[in-house]
């Protein structure tokens, strides 16, 4: 049902045009109104080999609403095959195409013996958010492209994370999680960013297992792979940042692959060793900071909201205030990350809110004591806020006007140290 | 044609002022044709994304100071209120003033395209209002509330019992029309049916419609010469102001592509006069732009004293950087506002213009006349190869490949970056004051001489990416998808 969407954190299904954009090569062909790839764009970070503003589209017009729009989808998949140079097509349905009742598979099976693959994912805006998008253009790959694979490659594992574009560090995040899987002697294999694409798409279906790390999108897309390809996979619910959650990861990871245990100590030893030499010289920093409060609150999707809850209290000893989870997560997950936030050392637990408003939102926070300066990890809507409480912020989530990132990331070890140095890049801005 | 102010609905500028978004030939065809009446736009079969005229109009709307803006319609409509909220926060804040706009979703999902979600949407209005007390709320359709029917008109009606601020209908459906413009024409039309009121007394205000009112400490300053008061709509407007911009002197615009209604309807409706110059981009323009208002508001002496001041001190300094840009050949891609004003610029400059596209184009304003800029460049004899291209990237780049132009100026985001990979300097012409009157039109002459020196950026890029545009799409004629219009 319509609700009161007050400062909105995420798209909608069409959204998942940036899913497809993040594959190398794969090019979106929107059957929907001219504006929508425009607006679902983010302003910066998006000219690369293909662009939003040059994605094909049927550009619907008042007499297509009438009469349908096929003749048109036909006409712009037969000449973005002439026109663009792609490995991959995959057509993205809006909400028009989808009310009035253009059979757009049936358009696109008219391509089946083109030189180059045509999928087509169904992503009326009115279907969902761009989290489901996401998922559902992972699903038109599975369904519509990959086939059973006879021989499996021992050690190769299909990674997969959270939403490309709407999570500002998934180009960093993504390749640190395979460098880090290499580093314990599996084959990592993801399909988004830079030297990755249909190739890499091919191999999916060699794959050993499937990791999924994410508290929510896409175990749908998992259980499917189980089933159509025979793939089985791990669930990771929690993004590892920094020391503590990275090395559990390594060990959970480890223990599924049938990795000799001391080949995965080794690895972790020699992480925690570099990392705890730069905690330990900055220690001083983290203690004697006039800035820095104890308490905190996260604003972001399930991934971010969990990933630096488990960080900031399980490896910076901070204490979590209530955390807030905006992505619409789907009913059925709720109360398995609700559970995930319980599992804090000393026995701590996080109280966890899963709210789309973002008045009640700031109204819970201005609400709260947090005994001192808050620090509010979420997006630009709370800058405002957190400066009318003085708080420390950081833009870590969609929507992003407060931060520029190229290739950075907040996975793994490192990427835990990069947060440290977000943050107290923050607090040595103000009096340290 | 009248307007009428009791309907919440515009006509598009199709069917007002026969706009077009397809067409390829020379300058002077295009405007002999559309001055006779035998224009007929094309259109494509195939084409690639461009805009939605409902960010035209709610980026017009969110502008203004303190309201609401209640966009029905799935997540990804309202998904624009991110970037509203980002600009009007910072737009306010350069200004040293606050802005408490709010621009809300309704997240409309499957079950509302079949059952309809007018009391959903009734209780989200009264919430909104409850919530931040805005000074006008605005409630606009989207494409999926526009096919299903949704009554947006009788919910508002419904509301506005329980209101005490304007309650304003405005219909954004983005299939409804080709021309994006026409958003702005949503906008106006909403902000003159609900907030605008009749004149009580006149002031020495000038109406001056612009996009983000950069030059506002400037132009103020000029104003000042004259006894006038710029008033800047809509950023950072407050509905105060608004409701008596029927008292100013005169209204004028930065773009006749988004001023050109606000400014008839004001002149049809209260007598406001309507400046219908060339724009204020290079010296002519200026100097035009500047005589129209002496002779409107009865100070053209003052106006000829700050002219011959300012000209002693831009004159010498433009004509000498002219030397070095002379002989220059560009090509241009912009809104029709700008296109064939910055062409007119150019061409003063000694840029020769090889290529012109508007992204689409008027033949006529609401007062029935060839656009100024367009009628310049014809009573001057210039001329070029234009076309109306509606953002189409791949029209660009094959006219880019094939000219090899020295410069591409263009003015819509994510444009430029793609004539740089193909190693072509690129000047992006953003901001609407980048060339206004001579102190910017000399920053702009220097801006080109910036590029056009240092091609590094574009060199090393240009050397290597690939494009992704087949060979095949480079040998074929610009005009390949374009179709002859069926109606």
């Amino acid at each position: 049902m319509a609700k009161l969407l007050d400062k909105q954190r995420y798209k909608c299904a069409l959204g998942a045009m940036q899913t497809v954009q993040a594959i190398n090569r794969a090019i979106p062909i929107l059957h929907s109104g001219p504006g929508c790839a425009q607006k679902l764009s983010d302003g910066i970070g998006s000219s690369g080999y293909f662009s939003p503003n040059i994605f094909p589209c049927t550009s619907i017009n008042e007499k297509d609403v009438v009469f349908g729009g096929v003749k048109k989808l036909h006409s712009t998949i037969e000449n973005a095959l002439k026109v663009i140079d792609a490995d991959l097509y995959v057509v993205l349905t809006g909400c028009i195409p989808e009310i009035v009742g253009d059979d757009s598979g049936e358009v696109v099976s008219e391509f089946a013996d083109a030189d180059k693959p045509v999928i087509y994912a169904s992503t009326a805006g009115f279907k969902g958010n761009n989290y489901k998008g996401h998922e559902q253009i992972i699903d038109a790959i599975i369904e519509q492209y990959l086939k059973k694979a006879d021989n499996r490659q021992k050690g190769l594992v299909n990674i997969w994370a959270d939403v490309p574009y709407q999570d500002l560090f998934w180009l960093g995040n993504i390749r640190e999680l395979e460098k880090l899987l290499r580093e314990i002697g599996l084959t990592p294999n993801t399909i988004f960013g830079y030297n990755r694409g249909i190739e890499n798409i091919n191999k999916i279906p060699e794959a050993e297992f499937n990791l999924l790390v994410s508290p929510w999108v896409s175990v749908k897309n998992m259980k499917k792979m189980e089933k159509k390809l025979g793939i089985p996979y791990l669930h990771y619910p929690t993004l590892p940042i920094g020391a503590y959650e990275t090395s559990k990861f390594l060990r959970e990871v480890g223990k599924y692959a049938g990795i000799e245990v001391e080949k995965v100590e080794r690895v972790i030893t020699e992480h925690e060793n570099y990392y705890y030499y730069l905690i330990e010289r900055y220690a001083d920093l983290f203690l004697e900071n006039r800035v820095i409060n104890k308490q905190f609150s996260v604003i972001a999707d399930a991934q971010y909201a969990l990933g630096i809850t488990k960080f900031l209290t399980n490896d910076l000893g901070l204490v979590p205030a209530k955390q807030f989870i905006v992505d619409d997560t789907p009913k059925e997950y709720r109360e398995a990350i609700t559970e995930e936030f319980k599992k804090l050392n000393y026995g701590l637990s996080a109280d966890v809110a899963f709210e789309t408003d973002s008045y009640k939102i700031h109204n819970e926070i201005k609400a709260h004591d947090y005994h001192g300066y808050p620090l509010i990890l979420g997006s630009y809507y709370d800058k405002e806020l957190s400066e009318q409480l003085q708080g420390n912020y950081l833009n870590i989530s969609w929507p992003v006007q407060d931060k520029v990132v190229l290739d950075d990331f907040y996975a793994g070890y490192t990427g835990g140290i990069r947060l440290i140095e977000d943050i107290y890049t923050v607090a040595v801005q103000r009096f340290n | 044609m009248e307007t009428n102010l009791s309907n919440s609905n515009v006509a598009t500028r199709e069917n007002r002022i026969g706009s077009i978004t397809g067409y390829i030939g020379s300058l002077k065809e295009l405007a002999s044709q559309s001055e006779c009446g035998t224009l007929k736009g094309c259109s494509r079969c195939f084409s690639q994304s461009s805009s939605c005229l409902s960010s035209c109009a709610l980026g017009q709307l969110s502008a203004i100071r303190d309201v609401a803006i209640i966009h029905h319609g799935p997540a990804g409509c309202s998904v624009a209120s991110a970037g509203a909220y980002y600009l009007d926060k910072v737009m306010a804040k350069k200004r040293g003033v606050t802005n408490d706009t709010v621009y809300v979703g309704t997240d409309m999902n499957e079950n509302d395209t079949i059952f309809g979600s007018t009391e959903s949407l009734r209780k989200i209005i009264l919430e909104v209002n409850k919530r931040y007390s805005p000074k006008a709320i605005f409630v606009t359709s989207s494409c999926a509330t526009g096919i299903i029917g949704e009554d947006i008109d009788s919910v508002v009606d419904e509301v506005k019992e329980e209101i005490d601020v304007p309650v304003v209908s405005v219909h954004c459906e983005g299939f409804k029309s080709r021309i994006w413009a026409t958003g702005f024409d949503i906008a106006d039309h909403a902000v003159l049916s609900s907030i605008v009121k009749p004149p009580k007394e006149k002031n020495n205000k000038i109406n001056f419609k612009n996009f983000y009112e950069s030059a506002r400490p400037e132009i103020i300053e000029i104003f000042k010469n004259f006894d006038l008061e710029p008033v800047f709509l809509y950023c950072n407007s407050t509905v105060e102001e608004l409701s008596h911009i029927s008292e100013s002197l005169a209204t004028t615009c930065i773009c006749g592509t988004l001023g050109n209604y606000l400014g008839n309807v004001l002149e049809e409706k209260y007598g406001v006069p309507y400046i219908r110059s060339i724009n204020q981009c290079g010296i002519t323009g200026f100097e035009t732009w500047l005589r129209e208002i002496g002779k409107v508001t009865g100070r053209s002496d003052k106006v000829e004293k700050y002219i011959e001041e300012q000209r002693a001190i831009y004159i010498p300094q433009i004509e000498e950087v002219k030397k070095e840009l002379k002989g220059l050949r560009a090509v241009i891609g912009m809104g029709p506002g700008y296109t064939f004003e910055v062409s007119r610029v150019l061409n003063e400059l000694g840029i020769e213009v090889v290529w012109a596209l508007a992204w689409h184009y008027d033949k006529k304003y609401e007062n029935g006349d060839v656009p100024p800029s367009m009628k310049y460049l014809l009573d001057n004899h210039i001329d070029f190869e234009a076309s109306v291209a509606d953002q189409q990237n791949f029209e660009v780049m094959n006219i880019l490949n094939k000219y090899q132009p020295d410069l591409y100026l263009s003015r819509h985001p994510g444009s430029t970056v793609w004539a740089i990979k193909n190693g072509t300097p690129a000047v992006y012409v953003a901001d609407e004051y980048m060339i206004f009157g001579y102190k910017h039109t000399l920053e702009f002459a220097h801006a080109i001489l910036n590029s056009i020196h240092n091609r590094s950026f574009e060199q090393n890029l240009a050397k290597r990416v690939k494009l992704p545009y087949t060979d095949w799409w480079y040998q074929q004629n610009v005009g390949t998808f374009l179709e002859e219009a069926k109606n």
